[in-house]
């Protein structure tokens, strides 16, 4: 582990940077931490969800009168008890989400669109009564023909998931009847002249499986309702707001009624953005009259809850003899699951982020297919998106006898370049990243037989939005900050970390805490890599607020103007007439708060309209093993901009965690479905998440390039690390066997199908 | 809702009145495997017999005959015993990739070979080793090979009423090793894709002498390859005799295709690994 500096922002921090145990370390690893199901309520009920036993199929009759007889049930939903609403976007973090659809996926109406859909729910005394009398539902279906993948989907003669929709996007649409639901495209410049031109071209198609985001804690909810319509809800999610939001406008409720509080969250990645149980739970506690606790498990989670598209993307990238890209063209499928809305827009948009090429064009598809509903996950589309240019470009270097990093280098954006999706970049690291991963030790390490090295870049926008805190001051001169945002990566700690900062005492004097939605301000959710950019500018303006307090009360103590105070290092200093006081610690001004204007106690929120990109470079060395087509991986290294790290513990834990999904997902997480459209593998012995064992230990270099729109110089770090895995994997595997390979995840069986091809 | 009985006898004869007496009736030593089937198969016995309080079944004697080892000894127990180790370098190994350290903590050979599926790490282990075990039932005691026991996916000979009580390990003769490895895309936590024992016996000149070449998922069982072995005996497990025992090995693979490999993948790692496992048998007996 190390750390690079870029030219560096001169503030000289005393807490920010340092790597403190975090706040709320000492719950989780002695399993006090309470999660989704550990809430347990006085005269609570069990709920439990009938889900399809089919891919696609008409829901033509559905009987509850047997199960509800049965012993212990309390109530019973299905499709009926929810209001029938319009469709209209509203958005949600980073996706755009149609409450029609996102109604239709937390319970099938009329159409069930994968195998595990829900279409029924039952509450009673325990959870075996529940799971008795789900059986007993009857449900009379006509099964349809399932269309599991983009070909299908594609196909002219293909069923037809959502009957009477049309595509939207930009035209040419398709006419009539059709699984494609949006298409995007763009192009710049004279990209068929710009090809001619070329000395060199590469094009191939580059497929990525679906993959789940492996959060280990299931989704998990309690809801409790009341006689006045009140629902309060406990829930594992990465955004309490909108949960709140979400299960108001699927139920078509006064938002008002609703409370979210978040659990402690046992990861999410994205998929924790939406929901799926907690409209259910109220319904069920409405109509039972008792509080409803309901729990996937690892099966459901699995058949159920969203993953990330599986992709097929063609693309085709032109250059120059001396390396300097010239045009590129792409055409991007995304499969959606049973419902609108894969990543596909967000894919399209850092495609090219990251270089300079004159003349580009793309197309991009949503296309829904009978899989679970895709959800967001850990930059959503990037590294699909990432996969094939950076595959292509690394096939390129080859052609060229040119070094892979030297050839990004002499392509990659910089400041001042105006990004393929429009704005114009202010400082970024990108440059950075390439030069520290080719000056790293790995970079020369030298590479033994059936041993390859791959490169892959990475680019993501993170995001900013809405963000309130609160910090207050106890009577001993301790701290307590409150934000909305769970903490899924660390944030906590960043969050004392600043308040630490800014007021100048001991983080451990400082208690972060994440509230609920009635008694903190509204914070979009975690998400967008934006908690501690956005949420810790927050939590710095509130502290700036205490602050203005602290100097106050300094001064009515010494019966001074408060121009004549100054903060510094934890203590009021007196200047300009003022300077015979002693200091005053935070401690001796919270003494003495009763006697000088009570409580200090002060908030602040930020709505930035923008974030700083984040861009990383990742290495990969792999052996394959050529007569079994195994891989193991030997090195790995991120490197990545984290514009200033406030915890760098935390950061390089970021890198790593992302590299090692990246990792999973290009070498062995893969959906299988059986003929019916059934998934073979919804657990953890076959959807091959690595295990430690899999890795060896994640090299990082954290590259500190200031972030111009934060007062610390702070990107957000949590996405970007996932983006390059998927092509570096790729090259590294593709490098060691001489074949370049078209498709993840590389199993032994495709890696040594290829070996095989190679040698005829 | 079914209600399951709990029942721990302290002797054979008790724990065989118990299994007898039910069809649903189970043995549980580790419950690796039947804990996990019966929350997620739903696949609930009537009544758990735990025979880990009959002092034979956790019993461990090594003498100069071989190893009796009770069947409800741990995996971490055997494979952390030194002296099978040294002797049994491969049934040591696959002991030691049965689910994780956690589980090894828990599991049993018995455990692993009645729960019958075709992927058990150490059921090949064991066969290549000329492992035979001792069965309680009704009748009174039999002595079976291991290889005789499964019959198929999830099936085993096993009458209504019978457990494993113990497992008999032949000692050794001089120069003999073996080995064991399996494919898994990842490095642990997995099911073989194919897996492959081998035992070898040289005479002084390291000629080879005998040989048993097992393999694991490739087959409704784990499967004895005769013609493999034939191709080790006599050879000094040059190249081309490697090469002629993974041929057979391939040819007597009988594989299906499911989510963890297809047929064509698998004849070819049978013999892949056939080679390499006999090679480091080889070398292991050589060095004794």
């Amino acid at each position: 582990m190390s750390n690079q500096n870029g030219s560096g922002s001169d503030r000289k921090f005393k807490v920010v940077g340092t790597r403190p145990i975090r706040h709320d370390g000492l719950d989780k690893v002695t399993g006090r931490a309470n999660y989704g199901a550990d809430l347990a309520l006085p005269g609570m009920l069990q709920g439990a969800i009938l889900r399809s036993p089919h891919a696609h199929a008409r829901i033509k009759k559905l009987d509850v009168s047997k199960a509800l007889a049965m012993p212990g049930v309390k109530a019973i939903v299905t499709s009926a008890d929810f209001p029938e609403i319009g469709s209209g976007g509203m958005a949600a973090g980073e996706s755009h989400i149609d409450p029609k659809d996102l109604q239709a996926n937390i319970m099938a109406r009329g159409k069930v669109l994968y195998h595990g859909h829900a279409v029924a729910a039952v509450a009673a005394s325990t959870i075996e009564q529940a799971r008795e009398a789900c059986k007993m539902i009857t449900v009379d279906y006509e099964v349809l023909k399932p269309v599991m993948t983009l070909a299908q989907a594609l196909a002219k003669d293909a069923p037809i998931l959502h009957e009477g929709r049309k595509a939207v996007g930009v035209p040419p649409l398709p006419e009539g009847d059709t699984n494609i639901m949006m298409r995007l495209a763009n192009a710049k410049g004279d990209v068929d002249a710009a090809f001619k031109g070329a000395d060199v071209v590469v094009e191939g198609w580059y497929e990525a499986s679906m993959a789940h985001q492996g959060y280990i804690e299931p989704h998990a909810t309690v809801v409790t309702t009341r006689e006045n319509g009140q629902a309060e809800i406990w829930c594992s999610t990465q955004g309490p707001f909108a949960v709140k939001s979400m299960v108001a406008v699927t139920l078509q409720m006064d938002p008002n009624l609703i409370r979210v509080t978040p659990s402690e969250i046992g990861g999410g990645f994205g998929g924790k953005t939406t929901i799926y149980l907690e409209p259910v739970a109220v319904l069920l506690s409405r109509k039972a009259r008792r509080p409803v606790k309901m729990v996937m498990s690892r099966e459901e989670v699995f058949r159920a809850t969203g993953p990330t598209s599986g992709t097929r993307i063609w693309a085709k990238l032109g250059v120059k003899k001396d390396g300097s890209f010239v045009a590129a063209d792409t055409r991007m499928e995304f499969e959606a699951g049973g419902f609108a809305g894969s990543p596909m827009g967000a894919a399209s948009m850092t495609l090219y982020a990251a270089y300079n090429i004159p003349n580009f064009r793309f197309e991009g598809l949503d296309i829904v297919v009978n899989r679970p509903k895709v959800a967001a996950y850990r930059a959503p589309g990037a590294p699909n998106a990432a996969y094939a240019l950076e595959t292509a470009i690394d096939e390129l270097a080859q052609k060229l006898a040119i070094d892979p990093i030297d050839l990004r280098l002499k392509n990659a954006v910089k400041e001042g370049d105006v990004a393929s999706y429009g704005p114009k970049y202010d400082r970024i690291g990108f440059i950075e990243c390439l030069q520290a991963a080719k000056n790293h030790p790995q970079y020369k390490a030298p590479l033994g037989k059936n041993q390859g090295r791959g490169v892959g870049a990475g680019f993501w926008f993170n995001v900013g939005l809405q963000s309130s805190a609160t910090v207050s001051i106890n009577d001993d001169g301790s701290a307590v900050v409150r934000t909305g945002n769970p903490d899924i990566g660390g944030s906590r700690a960043s969050m004392a970390i600043t308040v630490a900062e800014e007021l100048g005492i001991p983080v451990e004097r400082v208690r972060p805490l994440v509230g609920d939605t009635d008694t903190v301000g509204y914070c979009d959710l975690t998400g967008g890599s934006r908690v501690t950019y956005a949420t810790g500018m927050a939590v710095i303006e509130a502290s700036k607020n205490v602050i203005e307090h602290l100097r106050a009360r300094a001064a009515t103590i010494w019966g001074c103007e408060v121009d004549a105070v100054e903060w510094r290092d934890g203590q009021a200093v007196g200047t300009n007439g003022a300077s015979n006081n002693k200091p005053l610690s935070l401690a001796d001004i919270a003494k003495q708060m009763a006697h000088t204007g009570g409580p200090i106690i002060a908030s602040a929120s930020v709505n930035p309209p923008a974030a700083g990109p984040g861009f990383g470079v990742h290495l990969c060395d792999i052996e394959v093993d050529p007569e079994t087509g195994r891989s193991t991986v030997l090195r790995y290294l991120v490197v990545q901009d984290a514009g200033k790290a406030v915890h760098p513990s935390y950061v390089e834990g970021q890198f790593q965690g992302g590299a090692a999904q990246g990792i999973g997902w290009a070498l062995w997480e893969e959906y299988l479905f059986d003929k019916d459209g059934k998934m073979e593998n919804p657990g953890f012995l076959d959807y091959r998440m690595p295990v430690a064992s899999d890795l060896p230990m994640i090299d990082t270099v954290v590259v500190e390039v200031p972030n111009p729109l934060h007062p610390y110089g702070v990107r957000g770090v949590g996405e970007t690390p996932i983006v390059p895995p998927l092509a570096t994997v790729g090259n590294a595997v593709s490098r060691a066997i001489g074949v370049r390979m078209h498709q993840l995840p590389m199993t032994p069986p495709r890696v040594l199908d290829a070996i095989e091809t190679k040698k005829g | 809702m079914e209600s399951v009985r709990y029942e721990a006898p302290n002797n054979v004869e008790a724990a065989v009145r118990l299994l007898a007496g039910e069809n649903g009736a189970k043995v549980l030593s580790g419950g690796t495997d039947l804990i996990v089937q019966m929350r997620l198969m739903n696949r609930v016995p009537t009544v758990f017999v735990d025979v880990k309080r009959i002092p034979r079944l956790s019993a461990l004697a090594l003498d100069a005959k071989g190893l009796r080892s009770g069947a409800a000894v741990p995996a971490a127990t055997l494979y952390g015993n030194e002296t099978i180790r040294k002797l049994w370098p491969g049934l040591a190994e696959a002991t030691d990739l049965i689910g994780s350290s956690q589980i090894q903590g828990r599991a049993t050979w018995a455990g692993n070979l009645c729960n019958a599926s075709p992927a058990a790490d150490s059921v090949p282990a064991l066969i290549a080793c000329g492992a035979t075990v001792v069965i309680a039932g009704p009748k009174g005691e039999r002595r079976v090979p291991v290889e005789q026991v499964n019959v198929g996916p999830g099936k085993t000979s096993l009458a209504p009423g019978e457990f494993i009580v113990e497992f008999e390990i032949p000692a050794p003769a001089a120069h003999s090793s073996d080995a064991y490895q399996r494919l898994i895309p990842r490095s642990e936590m997995d099911i073989a894709v194919v897996g492959a024992a081998v035992a070898l016996t040289l005479d002084a000149g390291g000629v080879v002498k005998a040989a048993r070449v097992v393999l694991g998922a490739v087959a409704p069982t784990a499967i004895l390859v005769p013609d493999a072995a034939a191709a080790l005996v006599g050879s000094k497990c040059e190249d081309a005799a490697l090469e002629r025992a993974g041929q057979a090995a391939t040819a007597a693979a009988k594989p299906i295709d499911d989510r963890r490999g297809t047929v064509a993948y698998r004849k070819k790692i049978a013999a892949v690994l056939t080679r390499r496992v006999a090679k480091i048998a080889y070398d292991r007996a050589r060095a004794r």
